[in-house]
């Protein structure tokens, strides 16, 4: 099915707000149609001003250009961008049922009740909530809202997706499972979707590729494995990921390495026998998570490092261990 | 999405803008510069020093309204910190009886006063049946004074139940496991909790009994409260630039203390009376 | 003393507070009715008294009714739109322009009808009719209605609801009437009991501002109180309570709603 895609592109994007603060630097970005680009970062990084730009929310400082296909929507108001939205906290309309604030949109564009009707069915069955039609906003639980300020946005057949922390408000296993549910709505919309969020898991989870930010600039831009693998620089390694630093010259085998650092991630340095290992250290703390066990180890040149993997042994607190890092998994940063 | 639809906002203020500069700002501001105008230059506004009755008046209002005030706090903070804290059958209408006075005129009240402790009073009748000598207060200072706690009792007691229910009950279970009595409780722990609702409650009721006028009007004691002094220099002398200054004079002390009241409490305007 | 006795001396204190506030008016009522309250209810109860008050001071019920009405009407077209202005500018503009709507209620209704006759005391027509004592009524209870409604709008996120609905393509008028105006509905029914019951007992600015022909039913009142007999004046005032009573208790009843939610 050819669908039409909306691509979108931002040229010399920057913003600062009235107070005096700079929430982003002048930024380039291009996103082709279809795609599912995350906006990774910590609170207070711009990516939500970012986001609210392109949704016409905010208008970027002179010179900032929006560009949508071939069209210039830099001076167009957001009531006729025609852009789906998802906010952070919903922002489900108190005094409709969920019906109503499905087809709210689609009343504004004044179609028929039969079109509107017709949609809103649409929408409820796709989103699996057809039973809370006619239920109140305040008698929905977190993942139903979610579900519904979904359905709301879709509606209208927007040209462009937008989502602002949908998922931070819930908890840890409604997360999950509406993370796997949102990846498999946008894969089969085939919309172009710009989201934010600050939890790399759920980046690296969803986005065709990834926009790291920090203090209003971005980072890097990047496929997931790209990201993880080939970090950019300091921040996006440390962001995306645990990296493990030690300095090279304090080890014996690694006198001679050309890096002074050694960063690697904690699944990539292996507890073996002492006679193959690079060096021993102590361990600090070990926490067994389930699937994996984690084990904060003292180095003999007191530096700290967490390592990672399906250990069947306990190791205790106090007790020697060797490690080996696997050379070949060893981030190297570009210059 | 803010910067285009400021016209709009525009168009949406214009009805009250218009109506309030015509009839508050110029009026007012007009009133403030007659109240400077007399026969003796800007005088006016220090009637209050070197006329005697005026003075008087002004004199009289204060104390009034600062006795009513700490009347009022003293019997709505016991009465009230009671009521947030004890739940017993009826107690909804206890409520309802203390706070539905708010809204009425002070006209009415000094009326209620008159039934109370007038001629005819119920006090009158019961003193005479006791001793023989009926008492009539109602038109002394003392009915004034009881006709002014009638109205700041709902006034304050609102206010501090509000207050008094955000108390955090775990200071004074600290203060109890410490081995304090209960009135040490009450004057080291809860007073200074309440202090800040304290002070606004009682900024209002000194700005509404500084105000009050249809009390003493009913009442017609040989007392002049403040308002009355200017009712009187308006219609019977005449005296438009001296009833002029004492008005904004009276403004700015109730405007004053409200401002002190909604400084430290946030909303809460209780009716006027 | 034990917490018992505590107890019953706090219960009891608080009766006395209660019946100090009560007794007057159960008094009034009683006057209202009995034929004779020199002799007490031995006299018989009547109503002659109301049907003489209903005589002489109907017309001031009526104009307190229609002012108030009329209040209420005005109020809520000035004072809705005023709040959203504020709610949406925020910041020190938007409190210091609350400020002064609320300066109505700080400074004495005396001063605020001194400086009307003032100024527009000389327009004989606007003076001798009910709109002069409309234009102080509403001056004292906007700020009431205002701040109802600032209330509601403070607590409901309504910013992102706006931006919610702008996103799905809602230009502004629309905005106001399907998404702010309805939610804000609690604001505007607990402000327009406050300005009507305000209204209905207004006396400071009224008593100053009334004309011959323009009486209210405090204005009334004022005059029952020095001229009339206390049966008369005492049924007038059973008649103000039977308005005023009712209002009372649905504010009290919303506000009790409000804290359960």
């Amino acid at each position: 099915m050819q669908k039409e895609t909306t691509s979108i592109s931002l040229k010399s994007c920057g913003k600062t707000f009235k107070d005096g603060t700079r929430a982003l630097e002048e930024i380039n970005l291009d996103i082709s149609g279809g795609e599912t680009v995350v906006l990774l970062g910590p609170s207070g990084c711009g990516k939500t001003t970012l986001l609210r730009i392109i949704a016409g929310l905010e208008e970027p400082d002179k010179g900032g250009q929006i560009i949508f296909n071939n069209e210039d929507v830099s001076k167009l108001q957001i009531e006729k961008r025609n852009v789906g939205m998802v906010f952070q906290s919903y922002a489900l309309f108190p005094n409709m049922n969920v019906k109503e604030n499905i087809g709210y949109g689609l009343k504004v564009r004044k179609l028929d009740k039969v079109q509107i009707d017709k949609r809103v069915s649409e929408m409820l069955n796709m989103m699996h909530i057809t039973d809370l039609s006619f239920r109140n906003i305040d008698q929905l639980s977190g993942g139903q809202r979610q579900r519904v300020a979904l359905a709301r946005a879709i509606a209208v057949r927007p040209r462009v997706l937008l989502l602002d922390e949908p998922l931070t408000a819930l908890d840890a296993i409604l997360r999950d499972r509406l993370r796997v549910e949102i990846d498999i709505l946008l894969r089969s919309l085939g919309i172009t979707a710009i989201y934010v969020t600050h939890d790399q898991s759920e980046a690296m989870a969803l986005g065709d590729r990834i926009v790291v930010m920090s203090d209003g600039q971005i980072s890097q831009v990047g496929t997931p494995r790209n990201v993880y693998f080939n970090p950019a620089n300091e921040f996006v390694a440390d962001f995306i990921g645990t990296v493990n630093r030690i300095h090279a010259n304090n080890l014996e085998n690694f006198n001679s390495f050309k890096e002074k650092e050694l960063l690697f991630r904690p699944d990539d340095i292996d507890i073996v026998e002492k006679k193959n290992c690079h060096f021993t250290g102590k361990v600090k703390a070990s926490f067994f998570l389930g699937e994996k066990t984690r084990l904060i180890v003292n180095l003999n040149s007191k530096e700290e490092i967490t390592v990672e993997g399906k250990f069947k042994d306990e190791y205790k607190i106090g007790s020697e261990i060797a490690l080996r890092i696997n050379t070949d998994a060893l981030i190297k940063l570009p210059k | 999405m803010k910067y285009y639809d400021y016209p709009k906002l525009f168009v949406l203020a214009l009805p009250v803008a218009i109506f309030f500069v015509t009839f508050f700002i110029v009026p007012m501001v007009q009133l403030a510069i007659v109240g400077g105008s007399s026969d003796v230059g800007t005088s006016s506004y220090f009637s209050i020093i070197n006329k005697p009755r005026h003075f008087e008046s002004m004199f009289a209002t204060l104390l009034l309204s600062i006795t009513v005030t700490f009347s009022a706090l003293i019997i709505s903070t016991a009465a009230g910190l009671f009521l947030v804290r004890n739940i017993f059958p009826g107690r909804a209408v206890v409520l309802s009886i203390l706070t539905f006075p708010l809204a009425f005129p002070g006209v009415v009240i000094g009326f209620l006063i008159i039934m109370l402790a007038g001629r005819q009073g119920l006090i009158g009748t019961i003193t005479k049946a006791l001793s023989g000598e009926k008492t009539v207060f109602a038109y002394s200072i003392l009915g004034l004074f009881f006709g002014y706690l009638y109205f700041s009792i709902p006034r304050v007691i609102l206010t501090i139940m509000a207050a008094a229910e955000k108390l955090d009950k775990s200071l004074e279970e600290a203060a109890k496991s410490l081995g304090a009595p209960p009135y040490r409780i009450v004057i080291d722990i809860i007073i200074p909790a309440l202090k800040p609702g304290l002070i606004a409650s009682g900024a209002i009721c000194f700005a509404t009994s500084m105000g009050a006028f249809g009390t003493a009007f009913t009442l017609a004691t040989n007392i002049d409260v403040l308002p009355m002094t200017i009712y009187t220099e308006f219609t019977l002398n005449a005296n438009i630039a001296g009833a002029a200054s004492l008005s904004i004079v009276l403004g700015l002390v109730t405007w004053i203390a409200l401002f002190i009241s909604r400084s430290l409490s946030g909303q809460t305007i209780a009716v006027s009376g | 003393m034990n917490k018992k006795q505590i107890f019953i001396f706090q219960l009891v204190f608080t009766l006395l507070v209660c019946s100090f506030l009560i007794i007057p008016v159960f008094l009034s009522v009683l006057a209202g009715i009995t034929q004779n309250f020199f002799v007490g209810i031995k006299s018989g109860f009547t109503i002659r008294w109301i049907v003489e008050v209903l005589d002489l001071y109907s017309e001031t019920i009526y104009l307190s009714l229609i002012i108030a009405i009329t209040c209420l009407f005005v109020t809520l077209i000035m004072g809705i739109p005023a709040a959203y202005v504020l709610a949406r500018i925020g910041g020190r503009i938007s409190r210091f322009i609350e400020e002064t709507i609320v300066l109505p209620v700080a400074v004495p209704g005396l001063a605020i009808a001194l400086a009307l006759i003032i100024i527009y005391g000389g327009y004989r027509d606007f003076r001798s009719s009910w709109y002069f004592i409309l234009v102080g009524h509403v001056l004292f209870t906007l700020p009431f209605m205002v701040r109802s409604v600032l209330a509601v709008l403070s607590s409901t996120n309504f910013k992102e609801l706006e931006e919610g609905a702008a996103s799905l393509g809602a230009p502004f008028w629309t905005r106001f009437s399907t998404i702010v105006l309805p939610n804000i509905k609690p604001g505007i029914l607990a402000g327009s009991l406050m300005v009507f019951t305000l209204s209905i007992g207004e006396f400071n600015l009224t008593w100053m501002l009334h004309t011959p022909i323009t009486k209210t039913l405090p204005v009334g009142l004022a005059d029952s109180y020095a001229s009339m007999r206390l049966e008369v004046a005492s049924a007038y005032t059973l008649i103000f309570f039977i308005m005023i009573i009712p209002l009372l208790l649905c504010m009290q009843y919303l506000s009790k709603d409000k804290n359960k939610n």
